[in-house]
């Protein structure tokens, strides 16, 4: 064969073997990976800004960390979703690393602040920045970092995060649909939540900008 | 040297402070110097009732709810000081919960009608401003804001204001931290490494430094160059079991048991941290005029003699 013959097939051999090896998060997220995980961007949007009405979650800026651990508990059932778990078993490890480092690098689309009655956010701004501690609910913030910004793998950012979202997650919580919270230090709190309190901090994080 | 084992038998006393309390132990023959015991808490009357402190909604619209507000704000972020009166990464509130006002949490309400009173730590009547000044020597490793300085009268005043209603030189229930009665075996670190890693590790850190997020601190580091320094109450087994069982974790008060509290407290309270600011140039001397309690200054844990490489105390 000749040479330059064996040295273009090589070259064009290489990158589909280096594909496998590394999936795209990108490609992965607007495409699905062929094996059962759909795209994501058909729910949560090509830039991760979700979908305010339908609750599903806004996922960029969120700890790669935090979302891989996510897709796991998906997998292990510690968080049911009738959608989510096919999808999250769809994924191999290098996969749920590639989408979930894509979207926390994804800054370009900020969902609008959700705007909300006085008073609620009133209410849900007490609760975040004091807590209830008659209650033994301490402040959201304590945890969820200044802002409701986040800290690391463990304690999601919540500000700019979809009220519906932050208000099913509670509930989940509440049901036993998920139980993938370090110390169950979320499922405390939230069991003693009224639906009052859940409905104005959900609110009130969904009125913030993410990154302030 | 005495030891500083629980001795069974000694009559328990506690000292009640910002900082909290501990347990005074008999002292077998030998030991020369008896500073630091801890005084017992005056106890609540039987009838006392639960002091609950004015709402935040209730402070002022005018100058002197501008300087509570400016007193709250100073005890949650404290680090706004760092540099000027705060030389580690702590803020009042990380062991005080609710803003200072939580009972069993070291609320100020209880604190601020108890002074002006006598302490054994530095054997002199104090007034409320200069127990909120050891609190900065100590606990947050700092300089205390001078007399008269806006930083002090704000905090003392915010301490007034949760006050509001409250007797007088009298004793109110949930003061300091509660007793923790003594556990079943000798407080153990190497055990409360396991109650650390299982327990507490998630927020404070798998070596204790807590967590910052963009430079600023959300968990408190327990131990290390940026946590309080050698001569904090918390730095005392019993006062910090105190506060452990009580509080700890955030949102999942009372679900250690009292083994474990005292376990995870010694297993803390184990680790190097900044020099006691009253340190004269040797460990063993300031081990046995100021630490004559339930704490491991002075002794040799893990190949090292704790103090000997304490961390500075940067603004002293």
């Amino acid at each position: 064969m000749k040479p330059a013959l064996a040295l273009g097939i090589l070259l064009v051999a290489a990158p589909v073997v280096g594909a496998q090896e590394s999936p795209s998060g990108e490609q992965i997220v607007q495409q699905g990976n062929g094996q059962g995980a759909t795209a994501c961007i058909a729910c949560h949007g090509a830039q991760g800004a979700g979908n305010a009405a339908a609750g599903y979650p806004r996922l960029s800026m969120l700890n790669a960390d935090y979302l891989s651990a996510q897709l796991r508990a998906y997998q292990q059932g510690t968080r049911t979703n009738p959608i989510m778990q096919p999808i999250a078993k769809a994924l191999s490890d290098a996969e749920i690393e590639a989408v979930a480092e894509y979207y926390a690098g994804q800054t370009s689309e900020v969902p609008a602040p959700e705007t909300g009655d006085t008073e609620l956010l009133h209410q849900g701004e007490e609760l975040a920045l004091q807590g209830a501690w008659k209650q033994t609910i301490p402040a959201c913030v304590s945890c969820h970092g200044p802002g409701g910004n986040g800290v690391g793998t463990h304690f999601p950012a919540l500000a700019g995060q979809h009220a519906a979202y932050i208000e099913a997650q509670i509930q989940a919580w509440m049901n036993g649909q998920r139980s993938n919270d370090p110390n169950q230090l979320m499922e405390v709190v939230a069991k003693r939540l009224s639906d009052d309190q859940i409905k104005a901090v959900a609110a009130y994080f969904a009125s913030l900008k993410p990154g302030q | 040297m005495a030891s500083k084992r629980i001795v069974t038998g000694a009559a328990a006393g506690f000292l009640t402070a910002a900082l909290g309390f501990g347990v005074a132990w008999a002292q077998t023959a030998g030991t020369t110097k008896e500073k630091d015991y801890q005084a017992e808490l005056p106890k609540a009357p039987a009838d006392a009732g639960d002091f609950t402190p004015p709402p935040e909604s209730a402070i002022p619209d005018n100058e002197f709810g501008a300087m509570v507000r400016l007193g709250r704000d100073l005890f949650v972020n404290t680090q706004q000081l760092k540099g000027k009166y705060v030389g580690n990464g702590l803020n009042c509130v990380n062991c005080h919960l609710d803003a200072g006002r939580m009972a069993d949490s070291a609320p100020l309400w209880a604190a601020y009608p108890m002074y002006p009173a006598y302490r054994k730590k530095n054997d002199k009547v104090n007034t409320m401003e200069e127990r909120i000044q050891g609190c900065f020597r100590y606990s947050m490793n700092g300089k205390p804001p001078p007399a008269g300085s806006k930083e002090l009268t704000a905090m003392l005043t915010y301490h007034y204001w949760l006050a509001t209603g409250a007797p007088v030189n009298q004793a109110l229930a949930g003061r300091g931290y509660p007793k923790l009665e003594k556990p079943a075996q000798e407080p153990d670190p190497e055990r409360g490494r396991g109650v650390y890693e299982a327990q507490c590790a998630v927020c404070h850190g798998d070596g204790g430094q807590g967590a910052t997020v963009a430079g600023n601190y959300v968990f408190p580091p327990l131990w290390g160059e940026n946590s309080f320094n050698w001569g904090a109450g918390m730095h005392r087994i019993n006062t910090a079991a105190g506060f452990i069982h009580a509080n700890m974790p955030l949102g999942k008060p009372g679900t250690l048991s009292v083994q474990e509290s005292w376990d995870v407290a010694a297993f803390i309270n184990s680790h190097e941290r900044p020099q006691d600011p009253r340190f004269k140039g040797d460990v063993s001397a300031t081990e046995a005029e100021f630490h004559q309690h339930q704490c491991y200054y002075g002794e040799k844990l893990q190949g090292g003699m704790l103090g000997a490489k304490a961390y500075p105390n940067p603004l002293q």
